[in-house]
């Protein structure tokens, strides 16, 4: 599993995403210019010129056409993929911290941070079809939230909205009516900050990771708690495999912790989970800084990293990882046939 | 403390209400006076009050001087001012701090006086002070202190003999010894919370014996038999144990404890405690106590500034190198020593005094060591005298205090003391400066304790220029090992006192090559070393045979910090304690580098294997055991698959459920969503929902006409 390392960024990487077909990433970090990449062998394609912040977040939309990009500049801008061009910017009086197209691509869920005086919104927006019609009027504002809120994305079938973030519970609101529908568990939830949540692929279940130092997968529509990972670093960055049942933690100490003796003192390290058993599987060195970013290919066979250090990390699974994996799922199945049989 | 209600809460009142709390000036708001609705305010005032500035000190602080002249009001003032002087130098008297009543019939003063200090150690110094002090003949100080009055007004006039308590049969302190699977237990202390856990290598899992949150408020020890586990507090230290877990055995009370030790075989506590004085021209005070650990009572007590203790040794806690009292003449407890300027105190448990009523007598000794098992000295005097006068190390018999044997140095920079633990050999390793004296190089000098006459060999390294960074004996063995390098991947040596053919001289066994080390941890039963990398080295470790001159196993614990044997050898403990953020918690390998399991704990201070008492078996026993092992271990093999058979099939079991639990949520989930399959068509305009759909990669080529344009290109016709 040699990784392929993709240098383009000059600061810190925030995020990362995989488009449905899964041929290309979207990388975003903290300098202006969100890059598009070939997820297969990571020629960098292109990127997307016009904000004036870090960026924190993107989503493509399902048929790879449009970008959404929210960035620090109190903007959130769309993008035609193919091309580059800046479609439309979205404009707030707070930096914009997380954004998700609704299923439909025709909704966007953008967040913007507690900044001066403003309190941290969630805000919904209709993304018109034709880019003429596009207006910059919200379709929902929530409010009532302390503290920043990292991530907020679409629940299933567009009703409802997850958000988590700085006060470490999770919430889930009716995206129709913005009323809170549930709230995590104090006692069984997380303690610090949640810096990350990422969905599975069918959306039954989503993943979150906080400073707490662990990573917790739950119920999208009951928000039960469902497994706990613990790991031993602050965990940033979280996704599910598409494919297998595995989950990948990444993380590590604060960048203003981080020591300058040893990369591995800070253990820069993707962790990956079994995702049933919560058994700890192997582990992806390679970063010099903390990671800040993680994402599965949707095919399953290849993941990729954005660390502190300003590189994108890209693994392909090698044979040995799968055969790691089947052995212990025949391990399983063995167990299964011989409780039945006995 | 105030009644706490959050933003929210408020928010949700004023909602109620109908209240626009954005509207509200809270400054503005005044409340009725003297009604705080329970909120204590913040106000300085308000929390001073609280929590007076100390006022209220008891009558610890104030001294009661007696056998003063009786004197008529003319001399008043003089006798005040004397009184004054002498006290003032002591500390600081507080403002009216001194009252010298008047007989108001005679107008003569009682012979009396009071003095109150701003401390009670300033006090209690006073009284040591100038108890018995000589003003004139016929006035002799009789100080005390007034608290203490109280204490002998209560003494009955009339003796009564003591009660002579019956016997009761003391608990079996030694049960933990007689765990079925011979298991050994450890104590670790991890944010507030303090557990002793079972070392249960066949499970892959420590089991729960005690746990306590707040038991201890600095550090734990257990006493060097393991027979106790000793917590520190404030108030002084309490010992746990006992045949039903831990329970507390006995309290040693010495306000402000510091740190305490064990003698060796754990009759006797030595408790510690410095104060800073009120006064900065005074001098810092140490209190000693040592207690018989059984009855709790104080054998002996030593007060002083702490410059009397601070005399030569390593810099310990708060300048004193501790242990301040070294115990020697082995478990036996009969020997205690204390080094001080130019002696070696030597005190005798018998009477709790000093030796022949006599210090030893070393001019300018820095350092000293007992040996483990005999009641030997061995001690260092530097080089004196611009190197006229040599350094030089000797051994001391005690109690007669004669010298065994002694050894002149030259050149000497350092020197440390290495003893065998039982006794055999001393190694002294010096350091010496080269003819340029710009640098040093060291060597050994190897002692044979048990030898007539006590033969000294001497140890070179070959590179002369190798530091040395650690040396270890063998325990109960006759082999060391030295780490010695000079670039970033030091030597590993190891060295036998022993040779084939007997001829008694110090042999190399081997060398090994640039290693990623710079500790060592022998194993207790000797033969196994582990050659440790930590600090720089992140934690590298390499498990290897001394006897077969093998590795046989390398490992990492990444960050490790502290590496411990457990007492019978069979595991160690590597662990990463709170001096680093992360990644703290404990791991546990066998003798033979197995990792078996870990532990991760966030702020983890401490990690202790609880000690054994050394083994009753005779050596011939031992050895017999050790030949027909083989017979002896059948048993142990059966009952070491049957409890990994159990641990698996609960492990398989397990897992299943959670397959299964994790399975039928699935399906759930899958019903569910395979219902809302056409809302979601819905939702993308009619198109198919991705997850079930199946497709097909299609090349599609895609022409894009970017330009077209026309242009009149000249052609020359008059060509030829």
């Amino acid at each position: 599993m040699r990784p392929i390392l993709m240098k383009g960024h000059e600061r810190p990487l925030t995020f990362l995403r995989y488009n449905r077909d899964g041929d290309l990433l979207f990388s975003c970090a903290k300098d202006h210019t969100p890059t598009v990449w070939y997820a297969d062998n990571g020629d960098r394609l292109g990127t997307y010129r016009g904000h004036n912040g870090a960026v924190w977040t993107c989503d493509v939309s399902r048929d790879s056409a449009r970008l959404i990009t929210a960035s620090a500049d109190q903007t959130a801008k769309l993008w035609e993929v193919s091309t580059g061009k800046e479609l439309f910017s979205f404009r707030f009086d707070a930096p914009a911290r997380s954004v998700e197209f609704a299923i439909g691509d025709a909704l966007a869920v953008i967040t913007t941070d507690n900044f001066m005086d403003h309190v941290p919104t969630v805000q919904v927006k209709h993304i018109a079809e034709d880019i003429d019609d596009q207006t910059d009027e919200s379709a929902l504002v929530i409010t009532g939230i302390k503290g920043r809120i990292n991530r907020a994305v679409w629940g299933p079938l567009n009703r409802t909205i997850i958000t988590a973030g700085e006060d470490a519970t999770i919430r889930i609101w009716d995206s129709e009516t913005g009323q809170l529908l549930k709230e995590s568990d104090k006692e069984s939830g997380h303690q610090k900050t949640i810096s990350s949540l990422s969905k599975s692929s069918d959306w039954s279940h989503f993943i979150t990771g906080s400073l707490d130092k662990s990573a917790k997968l739950w119920d999208t529509r009951t928000l039960t708690l469902i497994k706990t990972y613990v790991t031993e670093r602050p965990v940033n960055a979280v996704d599910i495999s598409p494919t297998h049942d595995t989950v990948v933690l990444g993380g590590g100490q604060d960048a203003m912790n981080v020591t300058m003796t040893d990369r591995r003192a800070g253990k820069f390290e993707a962790k990956f989970y079994h995702k049933i058993l919560q058994e700890e599987i192997g582990g992806v060195k390679g970063h010099f800084g903390p990671i800040n970013a993680l994402a599965f290919n949707p095919d399953g066979r290849s993941f990729s990293s954005g660390g502190e250090d300003g590189y994108v990390r890209l693994h392909h699974f090698d044979s040995d990882y799968f055969n790691i994996k089947m052995l212990f799922e025949t391990q399983l199945v063995q167990f299964l046939g011989s409780d039945v049989a006995g | 403390m105030a009644l706490a209600i959050s933003m929210e809460g408020i928010e949700a009142r004023a909602r109620e209400l109908g209240v626009d709390l954005s509207a509200v000036d809270l400054d503005s708001i005044a409340l009725p006076a003297g009604e705080d609705f329970g909120i204590l305010s913040d106000d300085e005032e308000v929390l001073h009050s609280e929590d007076p500035p100390e006022l209220e000190m008891g009558l610890s602080n104030i001294i009661v001087v007696d056998n003063l002249p009786v004197v008529p009001p003319e001399k008043f003032d003089k006798l005040e001012n004397v009184i004054r002087k002498i006290y003032s130098q002591i500390g600081v008297i507080k403002e009216n701090g001194l009252w010298m009543p008047v007989n108001p019939e005679t107008k003569k003063t009682y012979g009396y006086c009071f003095i109150e200090y701003n401390t009670p150690q300033e006090a209690e110094l006073a009284r040591e002070k100038t108890n018995g002090y000589k003003l004139d003949k016929s006035h002799i100080f009789a100080v005390n202190l007034l608290d203490d009055f109280e204490k002998y007004m209560k003494v009955p006039d009339t003796w009564t003999p003591a009660e002579i308590k019956p016997y009761t049969a003391g608990e079996n302190l030694l049960k933990w010894l007689t765990d079925e699977k011979a298991r050994d237990q450890f104590v670790i202390r991890a944010g507030t919370l303090t557990e002793v856990y079972w070392n249960d290598a066949r499970k892959l899992a420590p089991e729960l014996v005690f746990q306590k949150q707040y038991w201890t408020d600095s550090f734990i020890q257990w006493s060097p038999l393991g027979t106790y586990l000793a917590t520190v507090h404030r108030q002084g230290s309490q010992v746990w144990g006992g045949e039903n877990g831990f329970e507390r055995l006995m309290r040693f009370a010495h306000p402000m404890l510091k740190m305490i030790d064990f003698s060796p075989g754990e009759r006797y506590l030595v408790t510690y405690s410095s104060h800073e004085p009120s006064n900065p021209r005074d001098t810092h005070r140490v209190v000693l106590n040592i207690f018989d650990v059984r009855t709790g009572k104080v054998m002996r007590d030593f007060k002083g500034s702490a410059d009397d203790y601070t005399t030569g040794g390593n810099i310990g806690v708060s300048g004193v190198s501790w242990p301040i009292f070294r115990w020697g003449g082995g478990k036996d407890d009969k020997y205690f020593a204390r080094l001080g300027k130019n002696i070696i105190s030597v005190y005798e448990t018998n009477t709790f005094s000093l030796l022949d009523k006599k210090s030893l007598k070393v001019e300018n000794v820095v350092d000293f060591s007992w040996s483990p098992t005999d009641p030997i000295i061995s001690l260092f005097v530097p080089e004196m005298g611009g190197g006229n006068q040599p350094a030089r190390v000797s051994l001391v018999q005690i109690p007669g205090k004669e010298e065994l044997r002694q050894k002149n140095l030259f050149s000497v920079s350092d020197c440390k003391m290495y003893w065998q633990n039982s006794g055999e050999y001393l190694a002294v390793q010096v350091d010496r400066y080269t003819k340029t004296k710009k640098s040093t190089y060291t060597g050994f000098e190897l002692f044979r304790i048990k030898e007539r006459d006590i033969p000294i060999e001497v140890l070179e390294l070959e590179n002369k220029n190798d530091k040395i960074i650690a040396f270890a004996w063998e325990p109960k063995g006759h082999r060391f090992a030295i780490i010695h390098g000079d670039g970033p991947r030091p030597d590993v040596s190891f060295y036998t006192m022993r040779t084939a053919n007997n001829t008694n001289r110090v042999s190399k066994l081997t060398t090994l090559k640039a290693k990623q080390a710079n500790a060592l941890y022998w194993s207790p039963a000797g033969r196994f070393v582990v050659l440790a990398g930590l600090k720089g080295f992140n934690g590298q470790l390499e498990f290897y045979n001394v006897d077969e001159l093998e590795t046989m196993a390398t490992g990492e614990h990444f960050m490790a910090t502290d590496i411990m044997w457990d007492p019978t050898g069979r595991y160690l403990a590597t662990a990463v304690t709170s001096v680093h953020e992360m990644e703290n918690g404990f791991q546990i390998w066998s003798f033979n580098g197995k990792h078996l399991y870990k532990v991760s704990k966030d702020h983890f201070y401490q990690f202790i294997w609880r000690p054994r008492p050394p083994s009753l078996l005779t050596p011939e026993k031992e050895e017999e055991i050790s030949r027909n092992l083989k017979k002896y271990s059948k048993k142990y093999e059966q009952e070491d698959q049957d409890a990994y058979n159990q641990l698996s099939e609960q492990d398989r079991k397990r897992r299943t459920q959670l397959q299964e639990e994790w399975d039928s949520w699935v399906a759930k989930w899958k019903q569910m969503h395979e219902e809302e399959r056409s809302y979601r068509m819905e939702l993308r305009d009619g198109e198919a929902s991705d997850e079930e759909e199946e497709y097909e990669a299609k090349e599609v080529e895609v022409e894009e006409v970017v330009d077209v344009c026309q242009e009149v290109l000249a052609f020359d016709l008059d060509q030829e």
